[in-house]
């Protein structure tokens, strides 16, 4: 147990670190780098909570397609460097604002609930197995797994229409 | 974890990044001896009897040479990606199984590094994280060719892991399971290849575009694309992306070798369970060569044609198989085991609707001109 629990802290001081190098880096593709290392770490905490396949999804997943479309979207808009000088002048105020109203609520959360077993301290061992999801997906869960995959073929298809040739088809 | 479980794991894992390593060196010379046989020449025969110390002194040659970071470039990045390339390729193998339960001196010790319930998909992960190296390596160099070549091969990476995960998928169907051992054990009667024949040629294509090999050798185009990532690379950093490319060219054919051709298991290796790594050898060994014939034999395919093939027909072909692949067994669970064979019946005409296909593009192209 004390080997978990300093497994923890020096991963929780990484994710915590990571998140905050994603936030100050001046350059968009070091940001994108720092949320890399980011998932990775959560990914490691999934492994301690004894759900391996919740982590290696999202190293596959987030670590390793979205942030490589984001990279190729950083790169190729070439917007890499951020201006000195902040283009919107109402954001840094808001974000002040919304920052605090998040940890007012997660202070509240805690605070109250505790007790009632929002933090727990028993790893998911039955429900982080690979049968586990999948029969959870296939019977409890169906319905919304069906409608995520209709919304992921609708934003699919809506991506080609988007950037497809026009010149050709002549109908798109 | 007691003491010696974690020697025998530490020992594990030396020994395999040793044996990958050592295959990395001698697969270069293997490589361009086959090809050099291919197109009837001698290839490296000086350094050594028959050239089998030419890997000795390409490494100290490359070692000697002079390390070039040009000077705009974002140093750290370009540091760090040959070595982000290298380490998944090394990783990728540790939930291989390499043979059985052997017995050295009293202890029971399984040939595999980590036999985990999730092994497949580890092997996805890690493939992914891979991407990292090419896409940086370009980016870093801060040069436009360096960084379209690596967009370039990017896009091509994650384009065909589609079709690789989805070929996954097939293998996963049949065995019921994601854990390699339990994939090798099922394959104890008949080779998965059997079952499934398009499903493995599909796996082996997506590999080589996912190594940017063979056909899809985008970063070796220095005649008309300017290479690629790797073009501000010299000396070590240059063969560290090298050395990557060929460790896991090794990597990924013990994986073809789990997956579609029975893994360590070969005649007699239930008694003489030494024989596993013996057999995955001689597997490893044959599909190198696979690959290294396609290099010798096929042009290098043109980028947009690649990226059409990669998702007009691979990744609908793969779909297929994994339907197919699931009706054959939802048939022999109902009807009887003799409804499998369904399932090599259908993915070979699936496999010739989709070269069908292909030659039909072919043909349109032809004409358009």
């Amino acid at each position: 147990m004390t080997t978990d629990l300093i497994l923890f802290l020096i991963l929780a001081a990484v994710a915590i670190a990571t998140a905050v190098g994603m936030l100050l880096s001046r350059n968009a593709v070091y940001s994108a780098l720092f949320l890399v290392l980011n998932f990775t770490t959560v990914a490691v905490f999934y492994l301690l909570l004894g759900a391996p396949f919740i982590a290696i999804t999202q190293v596959t997943v987030y670590a390793g397609a979205i942030m490589v479309l984001f990279l190729f979207v950083i790169m190729l808009l070439g917007s890499e460097k951020l201006p000195e000088r902040t283009v919107l002048p109402w954001q840094k105020p808001t974000a002040v604002f919304l920052a605090f109203v998040l940890m007012v609520e997660g202070a509240y959360l805690i605070f109250t609930q505790t007790a009632s077993g929002i933090i727990t301290n028993n790893p998911v061992e039955s429900t982080g197995s690979p049968q586990a999801i999948g029969e959870l997906l296939f019977s409890e869960y169906l319905l919304p797994f069906e409608v995520t995959s209709i919304l992921l073929l609708v934003a699919m298809v809506g991506a080609i229409v988007l950037t497809g040739d026009r010149k050709k088809g002549g109908q798109s | 974890m007691d003491s010696a479980l974690f020697w025998e794991m530490v020992i594990k894992a030396l020994i395999l990044i040793l044996v990958l390593l050592t295959g990395f060196a001698y697969l270069t010379y293997y490589e361009r001896r086959g090809l050099a046989r291919i197109q009837s020449r001698v290839g490296p025969n000086r350094a050594g009897p028959a050239g089998l110390l030419q890997p000795v002194a390409d490494a100290v040659k490359l070692i000697f040479k002079e390390e070039f970071i040009p000077g705009k470039a974002y140093k750290l990045v370009f540091i760090l990606a040959p070595i982000i390339t290298v380490v998944p390729a090394i990783l990728i193998t540790a939930t291989v199984p390499w043979g059985g339960v052997v017995n050295i001196g009293g202890r029971e010790v399984m040939l595999s590094i980590a036999d985990v319930n999730v092994g497949v998909l580890y092997i996805m992960s890690v493939a992914s994280i891979a991407v990292y190296g090419v896409v940086l390596g370009g980016w870093a160099s801060n040069n436009k060719y360096a960084m379209m070549g690596g967009l370039r091969s990017t896009a091509q990476m994650v384009s065909y892991e589609l079709a690789l995960g989805l070929s996954f998928v097939g293998v996963i169907l049949l065995a019921n399971s994601m854990r390699m051992s339990e994939i090798v054990e099922a394959q104890r009667n008949l080779w998965f290849v059997v079952i499934q024949p398009v499903g493995a040629i599909v796996f082996f294509f997506a590999t080589l575009a996912e190594l940017n090999r063979g056909p899809f050798d985008m970063p070796e185009a220095e005649q008309e694309l300017s290479a690629g990532y790797n073009v501000e690379y010299s000396g070590m950093k240059f063969a560290l992306f090298f050395m990557a490319e060929y460790t896991k060219m090794v990597s990924i054919s013990a994986i073809i070798a789990t997956l579609f051709f029975g893994g360590f298991r070969g005649p007699w290796v239930d008694a003489v369970p030494g024989l596993g790594p013996l057999y995955m050898f001689i597997k490893i060994f044959l599909i190198l060569f696979l690959m290294i014939w396609v290099r010798a034999s096929w042009p290098r395919i043109r980028y947009d044609r690649l990226m059409d093939f990669g998702w007009k027909i691979m990744l609908p072909l793969s779909l297929a198989l994994v339907f197919i692949s699931a009706i054959g067994i939802l048939f022999a669970e109902l009807y009887g085991d003799m409804w499998m064979w369904l399932v090599p019946i259908l993915s070979i005409v699936a496999g010739a609707i989709a070269v069908h296909t292909i030659n039909l593009s072919l043909r349109r192209k032809a004409n358009a001109r």
